[in-house]
């Protein structure tokens, strides 16, 4: 492999990376702060792409205001979801919460199926970010992948600052490790749990309205991001921001770099990956914490 | 009378074949043949409380294996193929137990989707099980006079590979092993403290519950005579997971029940006759809000309504 | 002073840039109840988990009768004679007392591959619940399912319980939790007459008991040992006075 390619590599695993750190956090969050595994987190990310495709003609070359139309659409969907149907999965058992959002996924489904189809799209990237850019002389990378990688990086610094420098961060924080003492603060718990889960939804979905020009918008895409973040969290440890962000990037290189060496078996790099961590370090790499 | 249900069932299960249609017939093979599937995840889950949310993985190794060992053009030894099956499956149970076990909780129940899904990834993406479109059995296996291609000695090895199984896990409830488990169920440091070796039970019980996966999984491939990748998606692990709860959880009954209910409510709400087309061909999502309501309302299964009765 | 049966050098537990427990040198000695005492957060729970095996120690070293155990799991700490009691009621609600111990006695026994044979057919295990119930005065409720008994029988049952795996050192953590006098009174002289084959370890607020029970007292704040002996000198330990008797 000569060192442009190794490049080229290294700048799709960064991406992939970033681009699973974003559904991933949103995923920790909820399990962290509230205690929910949500099967259907996966959804998310596959209804953001679905929503890009539906509002792409709508929005032309304004791609950066359709993904905030995204993102607050999807956070007032999160809001209402949690507020019909999560808040009531708080207190029940982990295989409850395993079953009520695993049929949640085939409602979803449906649902998808119903108002867009179960056909596999593509979703053009805007003229303004379409093409190559060269990378000093040696190669020409896409600049939308480029775009994909910063926008990630933006959403994981304003994530950063929201959980550690403001006072919604510091509920969150105090929420993730001791539940029952916030709520003797005399903080909203159902209002943070609320904002909370909307913001998850938003992110995930953001990561799917990011990704659909680069892959496909096609129906299991929510499943197979789903299990790929498990693996992350599993890796990184729930709860933890950072530890997604590391097992992310961890995951982003074994995927990539297996697809380039392994061509037909790089589906199972990453869950061998996983394998190495439970073998060394069952609790992930990272203990709770942010 | 409770005691002799089993017995009743079974006996009326033996008798069926002489009134059913051929599609019944095939409907009753498949149920009792999740019924194998559902009681292997019910040691797991209902006896020793450990949420596999990974259990198709085994169903479909078990599957896959039948198939890759039997000959091209004659029909292979039944009983080596079934052990063969049975063996693969426990086999990489164990690779998966080893290292699952070593988590708790969600990460378990995580750990355990991830491995079913690299199960998935091998077999559908590499040419081993022909990829995405599966393998054929050209010849159903025999075993002496036994032949799996005959209808009626198909539906009566279902029959008996459930009965075995029923009763396999009857007599473990009732052992040491099974009590064991049962305490690691219900509070698992105690068992410890007592001085239990408590990972050597979960993996006893993860390898056990795989090999009975295996042995379904090698019915279905018979039985159907082909098999895919999707055996061993993740959607089967959920499908699996709700017949014992939609049965009934700690209950062995609750599982064949719960296979019987999750079969008929599937053919149910894809009937186009009974619910209309739209539904029919939507059919998911009235199986998801039955899910919903039914784990938000009877959280103790069907056996829980049977109960409820003075 | 006979040798220690149970006994800990330097034992020492951290939690990132937390101390819970600094280098605790202690020894239990067979027929001698020796007692562990301090304020809340003294880490008396913690030395108890390193001790059973259930927390691993930062540094130090446990030895049993002269082996070393400090890598030992618990289980296996348990199978050599290491049991415990919980301050938090662990039996299982829903079999019977006599089940509950019977369950705790198979662990020695456990022969789990003979699965045609029933739980009830190993007829040591029995034996031994009997015992340990009979011991622990439970005799008459044997039957009684473990959910059903009063806050008061469901202690004794904690203790019977780790009677019925056989041990020689006995980690009681907290049993008189939420006793009444009555009570307390019994699960004393159950002590009293436990106290010649074992060696004990007691965590205890109750004071009263405590002086009345114990043949040696340690004293922990903060994490550290401030104070071991006997009871008289414990009681006329200035620093022991002004850290913790003193606010009693």
């Amino acid at each position: 492999m000569d060192f442009a390619t190794f490049l080229v590599q290294c700048l799709n695993a960064v991406q992939y990376g970033l681009l699973l750190f974003l559904v991933a956090s949103g995923l920790t969050l909820i399990f962290g702060i509230m205690g929910v595994i949500n099967l259907a987190h996966g959804s998310f990310y596959m209804a953001g792409a679905y929503l890009a495709f539906s509002l792409a003609p709508l929005f032309g070359q304004h791609f950066l205001p359709m993904l905030l139309v995204g993102v607050l659409l999807s956070a007032a969907f999160g809001y209402l979801l949690e507020w019909a149907f999560f808040s009531f999965l708080y207190e029940r058992e982990h295989l409850q919460q395993v079953l009520m959002t695993y049929a949640l996924i085939l409602v979803f489904e449906e649902l998808r199926s119903m108002l867009v189809g179960n056909d596999v799209h593509g979703v053009p990237a805007p003229d303004w970010l379409a093409g190559t850019l060269p990378l000093g002389s040696l190669m020409t990378y896409p600049v939308y992948r480029l775009f994909a990688s910063a926008a990630c990086i933006v959403v994981g610094l304003a994530l950063y600052g929201v959980v550690n420098h403001t006072r919604l961060g510091m509920m969150i924080r105090a929420g993730a490790s001791n539940r029952e003492m916030v709520r003797g603060l005399g903080i909203d718990i159902t209002r943070l749990y609320r904002i909370v889960f909307a913001g998850g939804v938003a992110l995930a979905a953001l990561a799917g309205m990011i990704a659909a020009p680069m892959s496909s918008v096609y129906p299991g895409m929510g499943a197979h991001i789903l299990i790929i973040c498990f693996v992350v969290v599993v890796i990184g440890g729930i709860g933890s921001i950072g530890g997604a962000l590391i097992a992310s990037l961890l995951v982003g290189f074994v995927d990539t770099f297996g697809k380039v060496f392994f061509a037909e078996l790089s589906g199972i790099g990453v869950y061998l990956l996983m394998a190495a961590v439970l073998v060394w370090r069952p609790e992930g790499l990272m203990k709770k914490g942010w | 009378m409770r005691r002799w249900l089993p017995w009743i069932a079974a006996l009326a299960l033996a008798a069926l074949p002489a009134v059913l249609t051929p599609y019944a017939s095939d409907l009753v093979v498949k149920i009792v043949i999740f019924a194998v599937f559902a009681l292997s995840l019910e040691l797991l889950v209902g006896m020793t409380g450990l949420v596999s949310l990974g259990h198709a993985a085994f169903f479909g190794i078990g599957a896959y294996t039948t198939l890759l060992a039997s000959p091209e053009a004659d029909g292979g030894n039944l009983l080596l193929l079934l052990l063969a099956a049975m063996a693969a499956a426990a086999l990489y149970a164990l690779f998966v137990g080893a290292l699952s076990l070593r988590t708790k909780g969600v990460y378990f129940i995580m750990v355990t989707l991830a491995f079913a899904q690299m199960a998935y990834f091998v077999f559908h993406d590499t040419k081993l099980g022909g990829g995405s479109d599966g393998i054929y059995l050209n010849v159903r296996p025999l075993l002496g006079p036994l032949d799996a291609g005959n209808k009626r000695h198909m539906y009566y090895l279902a029959l008996a590979a459930l009965a075995a199984t029923y009763g396999l896990l009857s007599l473990l409830r009732r052992s040491r092993f099974g009590h064991a488990l049962a305490g690691i169920r219900v509070n698992e440091q105690r068992m410890r403290a007592a001085g239990f070796a408590t990972y050597r039970y979960k993996l006893a019980a993860f390898v056990l519950a795989g090999a009975l996966a295996g042995l379904a999984g090698f019915l279905l491939a018979v039985q159907d005579g082909v098999v895919n990748p999707e055996l061993m998606a993740w959607h089967e692990s959920g499908a699996v997971l709700l017949m014992i709860i939609l049965g009934g959880l700690g209950h062995l009954r609750g599982a064949v029940i719960g296979a019987a209910a999750f079969a008929l409510l599937k053919e149910l709400y894809a009937t186009p006759a009974l619910v209309g087309d739209f539904l029919a061909g939507h059919w998911q999502l009235t199986l998801g809000i039955t899910i919903i309501a039914f784990v938000a309302l009877l959280p103790k299964g069907l056996i829980g309504l049977l109960e409820r009765r003075p | 002073m006979s040798a220690a049966l149970l006994s800990c050098q330097g034992l020492t537990r951290r939690f990132g840039g937390l101390t819970a427990v600094n280098d605790a040198t202690l020894d239990f000695v067979l027929g001698e109840v020796h007692a562990v005492i301090g304020t809340n957060g003294a880490g008396k729970s913690t030395l108890v988990n390193m001790l059973s095996g259930e927390m691993p120690a930062s540094a130090g070293r446990i030895s049993l009768a002269g082996s070393d155990i400090t890598r030992w799991p618990q289980p296996r700490r348990a199978r050599a004679g290491v049991g415990r009691s919980y301050q938090r009621t662990t039996i299982f609600p829903e079999f019977t007392a006599f089940e509950n111990c019977r369950l705790s006695a198979q662990a020695a026994h456990a022969r789990p591959w003979a699965i045609w044979e029933g739980a009830a057919a190993c007829a040591a295990s029995g034996r031994i619940a009997r015992d340990a119930l009979a011991a622990a005065g439970l005799g008459a409720l044997a039957e009684r399912p473990a959910g059903s008994l009063s806050h008061g029988g469901k202690r004794q049952l904690e203790i019977a319980m780790c009677l019925a795996t056989e041990p020689r050192v006995l980690l009681l953590d907290e049993p008189l939790a939420g006793m009444g006098a009555e009570e307390t009174e019994r699960l004393l002289e159950l002590l009293a007459r436990l106290k010649p084959g074992h060696a004990i370890l007691l965590v205890e607020h109750d004071m009263d008991a405590v002086f009345r029970i114990a043949d040696r007292i340690t004293v922990m704040v903060n994490g550290e040992v401030i104070a071991s002996g006997p009871p008289a000198a414990i009681r006329a330990n200035r620093d022991v006075q002004v850290a913790y008797l003193g606010e009693h």
